[in-house]
């Protein structure tokens, strides 16, 4: 019982020391992503309608849909940079996308809410969308592995990947 | 835009006479006469520009208006898919599995237990709420095999019910009856998330999947990919009489008004740094394993780690192994019952793939070897043997949370047992 109490006080000590880590919470704020993105100087926002055509192939993309009239974003030549939310398992995950000459430059979650799935937050799981881009059938032109544990959270953040990459194909052809 | 008014419309009528007239008249008109056109064409330039500006500006009041009214439209739209803040945090899901095994019985010498039958095997609803955004709850409740009651096969059970409270942004407490953080199956056993009809025998008989305890504890990340685990729990109350003395699954008492249990503790540190990639081990003792009511007192402890691997190009791979180890009673020594330790693994390569790129979804093909220790079954001469089965078969999710599942069996067993069954199972699941 002592060294199971012991036991239990390191775990308690050292989580609590070791560097905070939020595995909720908000990461970066859209606005300072946009500034990051654009080195300060975000261009005026855009929007883009969803009606028509383009909300079918968003229904087709998150299998629902989007629930607003438009799309805020930004875009400087041929960079656009964007920032959407899809729910995990019941809360949305809020992630900012920028797409260069029709390709993934950058993957950031700006803000987590849910109690499981964080991992995706880091860049060993955002990483593997860089150069990433559209084939036919709005489909990922490379696999991407998932998290275990964060399945949800994965699926959310790659049809906001596919997304992304969709408009950014309307905005700019 | 307003209509020209009636005297826009004679300066423009005058101005075109003028224009006009001398070339139909074939004459060139004379400076005055130029002079007069210019000052009318300058006229009509103001009144152009003029309407030009209020043009504009109703153009621009127009784009504020839809800017505003879609706004507001999408303002409504949000609140009306949002719902009353009541629904917004307050959840539903569940999860269900009907069954059907065709199951021979190789062993007919201790009667044969073949199966040809069908079931509801659980019928699972969860309910939570979100208090705040750092305390939640969370419960899951469910029915076995369709009916419940006296002389019904089935159960209604509580298989979680706890309320957990963020204390910072990396670590969680949680207290309740929730489930143990041991296995694969224990802790996600939806049926759209493993292979196979039935759950593996090592998770089912050696962890024992699915296992849930009253308890306390933390889990949270200590590191970029580390997770961890902890929980003081109420314990297992294994038989120390008849045909399942000392068998874990029959030690579980469900805190169902669970008499005189031990306590026991459960930690776990699982890797996921590696996307596709899981690496878990747990651990767990028990101080007396068949309960503090008898003069026997075992402990117990039970090790536990697995890999999971999941590729993007569909090919999986999961292994598992568990192991108790009891210790010595003078009134039970578990060795006699061969139960001294209790072990099981499993291998299960997999393919996952999508059906020639259409809506019809996935299929994934699997294998799995599991080797487990299990009570013989045989009245009388108690004992555990070692048990191997085989399994192959196929999954298809013609949407991720819904599945259909085939596979066939080959079961074998080491010494003398009362049944091993080779056969197929066929079944259906869905989770929300």
């Amino acid at each position: 019982m002592k060294i199971k109490v012991i036991i239990f006080l390191h775990i308690l000590f050292w989580g609590f020391i070791s560097p905070q880590l939020p595995a909720r919470g908000t990461y970066q704020e859209p606005q300072a992503f946009l500034e990051d993105v654009f080195d300060g100087s975000v261009p005026v926002v855009s929007k883009l309608w969803i009606q028509n055509e383009t909300k079918q192939q968003v229904r087709s993309i998150l299998g629902h849909d989007l629930g607003v009239l438009r799309v805020s974003y930004w875009r400087e030549g041929e960079r656009t940079a964007w920032i959407l939310e899809e729910i995990g398992k019941s809360l949305p995950i809020t992630v900012g996308i920028v797409i260069n000459a029709n390709k993934i430059e950058k993957v950031k979650i700006l803000i987590f809410r849910e109690s499981r799935g964080w991992e995706v937050r880091y860049p060993f799981y955002t990483d593997q969308f860089l150069n990433v881009k559209l084939k036919d059938k709005n489909e990922l032109d490379k696999g991407i592995d998932g998290i275990s544990g964060a399945t949800l959270s994965v699926r959310a953040v790659n049809r906001l990947a596919v997304l992304s990459l969709y408009f950014h194909q309307l905005v700019t052809q | 835009m307003s209509p020209l008014s009636l005297a826009q419309k004679k300066i423009i009528i005058i101005l075109l006479a003028l224009v006009v007239s001398p070339a139909i008249m074939g004459q060139v008109p004379s400076p005055e006469q130029m002079w007069q056109i210019i000052q009318e064409q300058q006229k009509a330039i103001e009144l152009l520009k003029a309407k030009l500006e209020e043009t504009e500006s109703l153009a621009s009041q127009n784009s504020d208006a839809v800017e505003i009214t879609a706004n507001a439209v999408e303002q409504v739209t949000i609140d009306i898919n949002r719902g009353p803040d009541e629904f917004q945090r307050t959840s539903i899901g569940g999860y269900g599995e009907l069954h059907y095994n065709n199951l021979s019985d190789d062993m007919l010498d201790d009667g044969d237990d073949s199966l040809d039958r069908t079931d509801y095997h659980r019928f699972v609803l969860y309910f939570g709420r979100e208090f705040t955004e750092n305390i939640r709850f969370f419960s899951e409740f469910e029915l076995e095999h369709s009916l419940a009651g006296d002389g019904a096969p089935g159960e209604v059970e509580l298989e979680q019910a706890w309320v957990e409270i963020d204390l910072n942004e990396a670590h969680t407490a949680r207290a309740g009856l929730d489930i143990l953080p041991i296995g694969i199956i224990n802790p996600t056993h939806e049926p759209d998330t493993f292979y196979g009809v039935e759950r593996n025998k090592v998770e089912s008989e050696i962890i024992p999947a699915t296992w849930w305890e009253a308890g306390i504890g933390m889990y949270g990340e200590l590191a970029p990919g580390w997770n961890y685990d902890a929980v003081i729990h109420t314990g297992l109350s294994v038989p120390t009489i008849g045909s399942s003395t000392l068998r874990p699954r029959s030690g579980r008492t469900k805190v169902a008004q669970a008499d005189d249990l031990g306590f026991a503790s459960t930690g776990r540190i699982r890797y996921t740094g590696i996307p596709g990639l899981e690496i878990s081990i747990s651990g767990q003792y028990q101080s007396d394993i068949t309960g503090t009511a008898d003069n026997i007192d075992i402990n117990a402890t039970l090790l536990e780690s697995h890999l999971i691997w999941q590729h993007h190009s569909g090919f999986g791979l999961r292994a598992l192994y568990a192991r108790w180890d009891y210790s010595d009673d003078p009134l039970l020594i578990p060795d006699s019952i061969n139960a001294g330790t209790l072990d099981g693994w499993y291998l299960e390569p997999s393919y996952r793939f999508n059906l020639a790129n259409s809506s019809w979804g996935d299929i994934g093909l699997f294998a799995r070897y599991t080797q487990w220790d299990e009570r013989n079954q045989i009245d009388g001469a108690h004992r555990f043997e070692e048990f191997k089965q085989m399994t192959t078969g196929v999954n298809w999710w013609p949407h991720d949370n819904v599945v259909f599942k085939f596979d066939v069996q080959w079961e074998d067993a080491d010494g003398l047992v009362d049944r091993t069954l080779d056969g197929i199972n066929l079944g259906l699941g869905y989770q929300f």
